[in-house]
């Protein structure tokens, strides 16, 4: 879901720049309010981001042949939202861009609107939606799953609005760079599902109490997990 | 057996799956898989749609594969790490409580 250093036309380098800007400030202002808050979610914080972490240093091989990587920001989503998910990506690309030429500071805008807002944003309304419909598990799942998908969707149509095909539009151009990175992201995203399902389940069987003051609060469903 | 260590067990059973599957679609469908980057392909096919130039280029590269390789390692382990110690932490607390109830 990089789009690489030096890739995106400098106008849209300052567009994606100008639209993620807002959501990491109030991401900020979130992250301050749930640590002044509930000073005892910072070890689920430092958890989240330290998922993040993991799961996007990971290159998976997948069925197209080539490999990519899941993004770890589902878990962030589902227990403190899509805005302070936002400010952990940024957390996440920032290393990949400086320390492995992965992704860029000029796409940095953009691989934070795709990776920290979209996916993110996407993952948190799966959750909220089928929580109450298909239980804790599956929802969990499903949220990961399409949050890791979105991300990969939304940067395939960054890259079309930037180069749309010289026949056909953005929307070839959409279908091709979606080859690329929708579709095999597929495995890799339903891989990030089940192992975000897990991880929360092991949390929670260990420390029920820790999210109740988060979203993922409400201690009926609590109970039946 | 409990419930979430048979959940474990379909999880991992599920990514297990996935990953053979992985290694002989690609030659079913006729494509000789070269395990390369999707970043790296969506680069090359900007190349190949347009004549675009990028105009910044990475400010630091690690100078070579094996270094690339010790720093993805070093964000999966500080991940990790992280991650573990956190779990272990609120194990040890639960112990603590059904200890001294």
């Amino acid at each position: 879901m990089h789009i690489m250093e030096g890739f995106l036309p400098l106008v849209w380098v300052i567009f994606w720049y100008c639209v993620s800007a807002p959501f990491i400030v109030y991401g900020i202002w979130r992250l301050k309010k749930v640590v002044n808050e509930h000073p005892e979610s910072k070890p689920m914080l430092a958890v989240a981001g330290a998922f993040a972490f993991v799961l996007s240093s990971l290159k998976i091989p997948s069925v197209t042949g080539s490999c990519s990587h899941p993004t770890g920001t589902g878990f962030g989503a589902i227990v403190f939202g899509p805005a302070i998910t936002s400010v952990i990506s940024v957390i996440v690309l920032l290393y990949q861009a400086l320390l492995l030429a992965h992704g860029g500071i000029t796409t940095l805008g953009a691989n934070v609107f795709s990776m920290g807002i979209a996916g993110p944003f996407v993952a948190y309304l799966a959750y909220k939606t089928l929580r109450g419909i298909a239980g804790f598990n599956i929802a969990v799942f499903a949220a990961a799953t399409l949050g890791d998908l979105a991300t990969y969707v939304t940067t395939s149509i960054q890259l079309a609005l930037a180069f749309p095909a010289p026949v056909g539009g953005v929307l070839k151009s959409f279908l091709g760079f979606s080859g690329i990175f929708a579709i095999t992201q597929m495995p890799l995203a339903i891989i990030e599902g089940l192992v975000t399902m897990l991880l929360l389940r092991y949390l929670l069987a260990l420390k029920p109490d820790v999210f109740r003051a988060f979203h993922i609060s409400d201690k009926s469903k609590l109970a039946e997990a | 057996m409990s419930e979430l260590k048979k959940l474990t067990l379909i999880v991992a059973l599920l990514i297990a799956v996935i990953l053979l599957l992985t290694a002989f679609v690609p030659r079913m469908m006729g494509l000789t898989p070269e395990w390369g980057g999707a970043d790296t392909a969506a680069a090359n096919k900007i190349g190949e749609m347009s004549d675009y130039k990028p105009w910044f280029s990475p400010l630091w590269e690690p100078p070579s594969g094996e270094i690339e390789t010790l720093l993805f390692s070093l964000q999966a382990a500080i991940g990790a790490g992280i991650i573990g110690y956190i779990a272990g932490l609120y194990t040890g607390r639960k112990e603590k409580n059904r200890d001294n109830p």
